[in-house]
């Protein structure tokens, strides 16, 4: 027996042995690794975001243009889904079976135990007769989002829309996660960070069955949303609307804006499109549609079309000439039908000659600028060369806000195109150009390109006498309703204010008795400048700027009518209507107003521009 | 009636008494939080499994004190009876028992029942005790052999019957007493070869298995004498070897397809986190993220929010080790140690046969338990239904652990009074 007995060491040995790789074990698993904490938090936590509400967007007189309107997602927990009715729940939230089983066999492969979207944005008459069948449906509830609104149907492009985030945003900004909606074009966009407010985080216990069993720690780790903020913006949704009609059935743009601030009062690109199509369950169809449509409605012209600003150039080419102190109020150019140095080319229509500078605006000689463009860049007792005089020229140019993004708190916006010596030098060759060659710069012609917001940027800055506020479209964010600082800086041109009154003299007459009188109104003094920009695929295009009134400008409006011919035709009127509008709020020559609201101007240009994306 | 009590404590192995107490109130206290109701926060609560359990343990208490007033002679002597009754019970479960998820182990009382299985281990202990214990036993025996394969497969066979697996594999356990008490140590080595073919042959194709041991086995005889009786043992071993990995591998054909997948995510064949090894994954996650000290009573979200199964009877552990960390766990296996050891202990200074054997068999019995019991909870062992002593929830396993243990008490107590 005492040889046996020794065998409990042996017995004990196990007994020890594995007690010891337990405690091992357990001594791994529970204080060396970390990894099972996680799992299972990952198990018991459900984070639920609460959604803020994204901010309201108001015009300048407090009227709606954006508001979040509820929408109703239909969700699923599979694991609790119990045998239904399927054929009546299919009729009420309007699918097919086959879509049924598709659904839920996607649910399925998402998770059995979590939630997710089984049909998307039901409309408000779908769920109210679902929500009254729901408790016979076990596994689906209604989840309540928010989707946006545009009561007043106006401004698609400046107010932009809003979609879900794709994993390139999601990569980029930690904020955004699956699902998240974000602003993708307009004052969506470039105001994202004030509308879209503070996701709020509360943290639920769940237990196996996904039952909610309270909230994790009392909630101390749990966050509010925080709403985000109102805008107010600088538009008038009627003098928006107004503008819209007028340029129905037409391509172009007309941007209106207030001089005495850079408030943005109208932005319109036509054709343009009713901004709830890209909302809500038909984005995505409505805007393969509007992608695919040969006028381009996604394609903001006020902001991203190039258009040479025709005559209205002259205005820039003039005041650059006096403060160069090579024109004067009482210069006088011949013009013989044309530009005589050049054998009468660029050509001139039939005005009284030789005339002074107001009156050289007011007929919109061409001639004129010729000899002024000549005398500012041949310039020999102050440029050595033609290339010092252009690139002086060209830095007055740029000063009013082309040739360079003008930074408005709109995104999409281009630059324009001033052109660079460097351009020419490659073009004709070093030393290979003069003023001559590049003489249809005096006239707005050639290579340059100018947006609309640029074009009525310009108006600004003659109607300030040498200043303007960058343009932007929000003029108050949040309770405090101011602007982004950056918008109440004067930007000054390189002209001095005392040389603006001739050339405003001359856009006075050419209003009161020149090229643009359809744009006169009674008691209001409008100064205005047409052009015609000579557009090599077509029909050229009807442009026109001005402002008004002369003392204490409300109101500067550049409209460009594409294909539309002269000035005249069509860009004037529209102008005129527009101001008269925001001024007057009425108007004082309906068979004008009915002339362009029916009006329709074909586009003979092949269509080449960029798309909006 | 105050000599009587004196009597009753007199002697008595107060350490084992301690750690059973021990045991036990932890247990309540842990399947008062792993199953913990708000609406009925009371532990005494007796809707509750916790109030349930509060009456298993006073009952378990009651029998304990029986077994201490009870005459020391009297455990030896029922043994056969005894025994012979709880088979009895087993094949009457097998007719009259109320079928519980696919096992008819069960007989039913209103909302109480019996298990018969359970009393099978103390009556299967007590008569090999008994058995081994006569004088002229020598386990070197073949008939002795035969006679305790016997006592101990019987039992085995109608708790199969009545698909309760892991309570018949419990009874393996008893190769421990049957080693103490003279078996070969080749039997042990035997039974770990035996488990590592078992594991082997489901992982590894039977054929290329078989060739392989032909091998090995031919490979052994070179460096062997080469006797013919060297020859005779290889080839018997290798014969033997075959025939286990056909059995195994028959038998895993045979199984229920859940006892396979549990084999199959013990063994690493199958690792569908979500079916079959969720209750394993679970149950680690419960135990790994308690960390050093725990997530605190009543905050174990693993067990209360039931991502941990069965979190009261078998995956008790779980609750422990989320509640308590490594601390809480610690203690219970080394509480379970010293008790094991302790056992062993007075085992070794029993005066009689009958009471050392029946102390092994009580070591070997609760070891199992307990190994099987921890080892599943963390990956270690394959997953097999059978209760953590004295912690899990349940009457008939209770009221089993306390008689296996009392009555050893009672024989220890009883030592000194037993002539040589």
């Amino acid at each position: 027996m005492n040889t046996l007995s020794g065998r409990k060491l042996v017995i004990g040995g196990i007994f020890v042995a594995v007690c010891a790789i337990y405690l091992l074990r357990l001594f791994f698993i529970q204080v060396m690794d970390d990894s099972y904490k996680l799992s299972a938090n990952n198990n018991v936590l459900r984070y639920m975001t609460e959604y803020p509400a994204r901010g309201l967007v108001y015009d300048r007189y407090g009227t709606l243009l954006v508001y979040n309107e509820v929408a109703y997602d239909l969700m699923v927990t599979p694991r609790q889904v119990k045998v239904i009715d399927t054929l009546d729940f299919c009729k009420t939230i309007g699918i097919k079976k086959e879509q049924f089983i598709k659904k839920m066999k996607q649910a399925k492969a998402y998770s059995s135990y979590k939630e997710s979207a089984f049909e998307k944005q039901l409309s408000k008459e779908t769920y109210a007769a679902l929500q009254e069948k729901l408790y016979k449906f076990k596994g689906f509830f209604v989840q309540t989002r928010t989707l946006r609104k545009y009561p007043q149907e106006i401004a698609a492009h400046t107010l932009g829309y809003v979609g879900e985030v794709n994993d390139k945003i999601i990569a980029a900004n930690s904020y955004y996660k699956l699902g998240d909606y974000i602003g993708i074009s307009g004052i969506e966009k470039s105001y994202e960070e004030e509308l879209r407010g503070k996701k709020g985080l509360k943290i639920q216990m769940v237990d196996v069955f996904n039952r909610p069993k309270g909230r994790f720690k009392d909630g101390i780790y749990d966050t509010l949303a925080v709403s985000g903020q109102n805008l107010v913006s600088s538009l008038s949704a009627k003098l928006q609307k107004y503008g819209e009609q007028l340029l129905q059935n037409k391509t172009g743009a007309i941007v209106a804006i207030d001089p005495s601030n850079g408030e943005i009062l109208a932005s319109i690109s036509g054709p343009s499109y009713n901004p709830n199509l890209l909302v809500g369950r038909e984005r995505t169809k409505n805007y393969g549609k509007l992608f695919l449509d040969k006028s381009l409605p996604l394609f903001n012209r006020a902001l991203m079309a190039y258009y040479p600003p025709g005559s209205t150039f002259k205005l820039i080419n003039g005041l650059i000439g006096e403060q160069e102190q090579v024109t004067f109020r009482e210069t006088r150019y011949p013009c013989a039908r044309g530009y005589p140095v050049m054998g009468g080319k660029p050509k001139c229509h039939p005005h009284p000659s030789p005339m002074d500078l107001p009156g050289a605006v007011s007929t919109s000689c061409n001639s004129y600028f010729c000899y002024v463009f000549r005398s500012i860049i041949d310039n020999r007792k102050k440029y050595a060369n033609v290339v010092e005089g252009y690139n002086a020229w060209r830095n007055y140019v740029l000063s009013f806000g082309i040739g360079k993004k003008i930074h408005t708190d709109l995104p999409q916006e281009l630059p324009g195109n001033v052109p660079t010596q460097a351009y020419y030098d490659k073009y004709f060759g070093k030393n290979g150009w003069k003023s001559s060659t590049i003489v249809s710069l005096s006239i707005g012609q050639g290579e340059l390109g100018v947006t609309p917001l640029q074009m009525a940027n310009i108006i600004c800055s003659i109607a300030n006498k040498g200043f303007y506020y960058t343009p932007h479209i929000v003029k108050g964010i949040g309770p405090k309703k101011e602007p982004r600082p950056e918008y109440k800086i004067r930007h000054y041109t390189k002209i001095a204010p005392e040389y603006f009154e001739p050339i405003i003299d001359g856009m006075q007459g050419a209003v009161d008795h020149g090229t643009s009188t359809a744009a006169r109104l009674k008691d209001i003094v409008v100064c205005g400048k047409t052009g015609t920009a000579q557009n090599p695929h077509g029909k050229d295009h009807s442009v026109f700027i001005a402002f008004a009134p002369r003392e204490n400008p409300k109101i500067a409006v550049a409209v460009l009518v594409e294909n539309g011919g002269w000035g005249a035709t069509w860009a004037v009127p529209i102008g005129g209507l527009m101001i008269e509008k925001y001024l007057r709020d009425s108007i004082s020559k309906p068979d004008m107003e009915k002339r362009m609201l029916e009006g329709i101007v074909l586009s003979t240009e092949k269509k080449k521009a960029k798309e909006t994306e | 009636m105050r000599k009587s009590q004196q009597g009753i404590f007199k002697n008595i192995d107060w350490l084992m008494v301690i750690i059973y107490l021990l045991l036990v109130t932890m247990g309540w206290i842990n399947i008062y939080a792993s199953v913990f109701n708000e609406d009925h926060y009371l532990i005494t609560d007796l809707t509750q499994k916790y109030g349930k359990q509060m009456i298993w343990i006073g009952t378990s208490l009651l029998l304990a004190l029986i077994i201490l007033v009870i005459d020391g002679n009297f455990y030896a002597a029922v043994s056969w009876p005894l025994w012979i009754l709880v088979l009895l019970s087993l094949i009457a479960v097998l007719f009259f028992g109320t079928e519980v998820s696919g096992s008819k182990s069960w007989f039913r009382f209103g909302e109480f029942g019996i298990q018969p299985a359970e009393f099978a281990k103390f009556a299967t202990a007590m008569v090999l005790a008994k058995y081994l214990s006569q004088l002229n036993i020598k386990m070197t025996e073949v008939k002795t052999k035969i006679i305790s394969s016997i006592i101990i497969a019987l039992p085995i066979g109608l708790i199969l019957l009545e698909n309760e697996t892991g309570v018949a594999l419990v009874f393996f356990a008893f190769i421990l007493v049957l080693y103490r008490e003279g078996l070969s140590g080749n039997f042990l080595l035997l039974g770990v070869v035996a488990i590592v073919l078992f594991i082997l042959a489901l992982l590894i194709n039977k054929t290329i298995l078989i060739i392989a041991l032909a091998i090995i086995s031919a490979i052994l005889f070179l460096f062997m004498r080469k006797t013919s009786q060297n020859f005779i043992l290889l080839f018997s071993l290798f014969v033997l070897s075959s025939a286990i990995i056909y059995s195994v591998d028959y038998a895993y054909n045979h199984l229920q397809s859940h006892q396979k997948k549990r084999i199959d995510v013990f063994l690493g064949k199958e690792s569908d986190i979500k079916k079959a090894g969720y209750n394993v994954n679970q149950s680690l996650i419960a135990i790994g993220s308690g960390g050093l000290t725990g997530k605190g009573f009543l905050n174990g979200t693993q067990t209360k929010y039931d991502f941990v199964p069965e979190q009261s009877t078998d995956f008790i552990f779980c609750t422990v080790g989320e509640e308590w960390g490594f601390a809480g766990t610690a203690v219970v296996i080394i509480l379970f140690l010293i008790l094991l050891l302790r056992i062993l202990f007075i085992a070794e200074r029993q005066r009689s046969s009958f009471s050392r054997i029946y102390a092994y068999g009580v070591a070997s019995i609760l070891f199992f338990h307990l190994s099987v019991n921890v080892g599943m909870t963390i990956g270690l062992a394959p997953v097999i239904g059978i209760p953590l002593p004295f912690f899990s929830y349940g009457g008939s396993s209770l009221w089993s652990f306390t008689i296996l243990l009392f009555i050893l008490i009672k024989l220890d107590a009883y030592r000194l009074e037993i002539l040589r």
